[in-house]
């Protein structure tokens, strides 16, 4: 099929950046987009222009390194990261809008590359236990309800990439920072930092200056693992219960 | 970046001051919706309600004390509500601004995945409502604005107003308004107070939100639309 892309190109950091048209011309609907993207770059070589820079790694939904707005939607219109997302979810003679992550936490580096260092730093700020080492403990000694099992497994299956600020109207990283929240604070290991781990990360999230959740649920749809929306509610609950309790 | 400051003053913490805040305005809401609908016992009934609501608690309160209270409660909620939501927005905007022009250049997807409508109008529809309560207290309360003619009688004023069809149309836009705001506000009020932590919650919050903002729309039109038919006096 034939398609037009629109690409955001900037050259560095500083660049003022704008949209520039591509149009391909034999693009196969099996393709995954980064493949797209990759054929895109070959020619660009080729041509003697420089390549379009994007994120990817493991191109295979877990490592949360790739990430594009796609036509105003983050990761595109499926339910998946970028790399796993196929041209046959969209039609020949489509004009393709591809831009970065936008936040101004999230400065761009290069065209569609931005620096995500600021989730690193939220999870510095409390995104762990602290396990003593030594003999691993017998298990059965911990048990953890089945309900709070799932509910953990489910919040700690986020990869960190990034589309729920993007997709988010207020660029907020509540989404991120409430999956590991919920994961940690619905298991027994959790407990011991569960009131210091929600003060320092949403600490960390504000001073990062992600923007102020307002319950519009964009992340969650844009989520490509489904994070759910009532991880957000859980964070709240945990840090104002810290601070009733006068930890902060 | 911006300023590090501890978690009392976070996003989530000022969060739940807009959220008690607006709930306190609800609780508000229902107690007045309840008092407008006496216009139909009549003259007599609704004018003793209104003065009834200034001697409340005498000779324990001084005149109007009771109502003094609630004036104080009422601004101080407003005060919080609007102070935080304006920190709020002007942080959210900052998070958001990248470069020049819109955020994402592409003209596909305005509204994102799944954005409603009533999320969509929540800071406009903020301020709509903040000039009605200004404009409304200028026609009702001081009746300095008194289309239809002024009276010492609250039921005379109101049917006054609402027997103009212009004043029942600004009344509409701003309950429509209310109840935009409300149908999201209650919903994200659960959320940030930490009520929305399985499917059924997140069930019950949106059906409690549905018929808040639809009772108290509904209830507060019914007056205004009965006055301007004729069906009361
Ligand atoms: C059809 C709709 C409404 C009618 C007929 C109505 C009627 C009145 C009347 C008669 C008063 C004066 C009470 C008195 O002096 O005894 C009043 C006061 C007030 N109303 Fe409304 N109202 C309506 C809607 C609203 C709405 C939607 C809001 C808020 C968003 C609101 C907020 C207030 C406030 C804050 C006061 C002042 C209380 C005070 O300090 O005296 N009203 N209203
Ligand atoms: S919550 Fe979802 S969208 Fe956000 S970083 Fe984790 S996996 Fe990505
Ligand atoms: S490249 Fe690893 S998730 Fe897409």
């Amino acid at each position: 099929m034939k398609i037009t892309v629109r690409v955001w190109r900037q050259a560095n950091p500083s660049d003022e950046g704008k949209m520039v048209g591509y149009d391909l011309d034999d693009v196969s609907e099996h393709m995954s987009f980064l493949e797209m993207l990759d054929v895109l770059n070959e020619r660009l070589t080729l041509e003697g222009e420089e390549p379009i820079a994007f994120d990817s790694d493991c191109r295979e939904g877990i490592c949360g390194m790739c990430g594009l707005v796609i036509n105003g939607l983050a990761h595109g219109p499926e339910r998946t990261t970028t790399c796993q997302l196929h041209m046959r979810s969209f039609k020949d003679g489509d004009v393709i809008d591809i831009e970065p992550w936008r936040s101004s936490s999230f400065p761009v580096v290069k065209d569609l590359v931005v620096d995500r260092g600021a989730f690193d730093r939220i999870i510095q700020a409390g995104g762990y236990i602290s396990a003593p080492t030594g003999s691993a403990p017998e298990a059965n000694n911990l048990p953890v309800p089945k309900e709070n099992a799932d509910h953990a497994f489910e919040a700690a299956t986020c990869i960190g990439c990034g589309a729920c600020v993007a997709a988010c109207p207020n660029g907020s990283a509540m989404l991120f920072t409430a999956a590991k929240i919920t994961h940690l604070g619905l298991l027994p290991q959790g407990q011991p930092e569960r009131a210091s781990r929600v003060l320092g990360m949403v600490e960390q999230h504000d001073h990062e200056g992600f923007g102020n959740c307002t319950n519009i649920g964009e992340c969650t749809a844009a989520c490509p693992k489904g994070i759910p929306l009532d991880t957000i509610s859980r964070l709240n609950r945990d840090l104002l219960g810290a601070l009733a309790k006068g930890k902060a | 970046m911006t300023k590090r400051v501890g978690a009392r003053r976070s996003t989530v913490a000022l969060k739940a001051l807009m959220a008690v805040s607006g709930l306190i305005m609800v609780g508000y809401l229902l107690l007045h919706m309840y008092g407008n609908l006496k216009v139909f016992s009549g003259q007599v009934a609704f004018d003793e309600y209104s003065h009834h609501l200034r001697t409340i608690g005498e000779p324990l309160l001084p005149e109007s004390g009771l109502l003094w209270i609630i004036r104080v409660v009422l601004l101080a909620a407003i005060i919080a509500h609007v102070y935080s939501a304006v920190v709020l927005t002007v942080r959210d905007r900052k998070a958001t601004r990248t470069g020049s022009g819109p955020r994402y250049k592409s003209k596909q997807n305005k509204r994102g995945f799944q954005r409603s409508y009533a999320s969509f109008t929540l800071r406009w529809g903020g301020v709509i409502i903040f000039l009605f309560i200004i404009f409304h207290l200028l026609n009702l309360t001081t009746n300095d604005i008194a289309p239809g003619g002024a009276s010492a009688s609250p039921y005379e004023r109101v049917l006054n107003t609402f027997g103009e069809w212009y004043m029942v149309l600004v009344y509409t836009i701003a309950l429509l308004a209310v109840g935009f705001h409300l149908r999201h506000g209650v919903w994200a009020a659960g959320m940030t107070l930490g009520a929305n932590t399985s499917v059924k919650a997140r069930r019950n919050l949106n059906v409690l939100a549905y018929a808040l903002s639809g009772i108290i729309t509904i209830g507060f039109l019914i007056p205004p639309y009965a006055i301007l038919f004729g069906w009361v006096g």
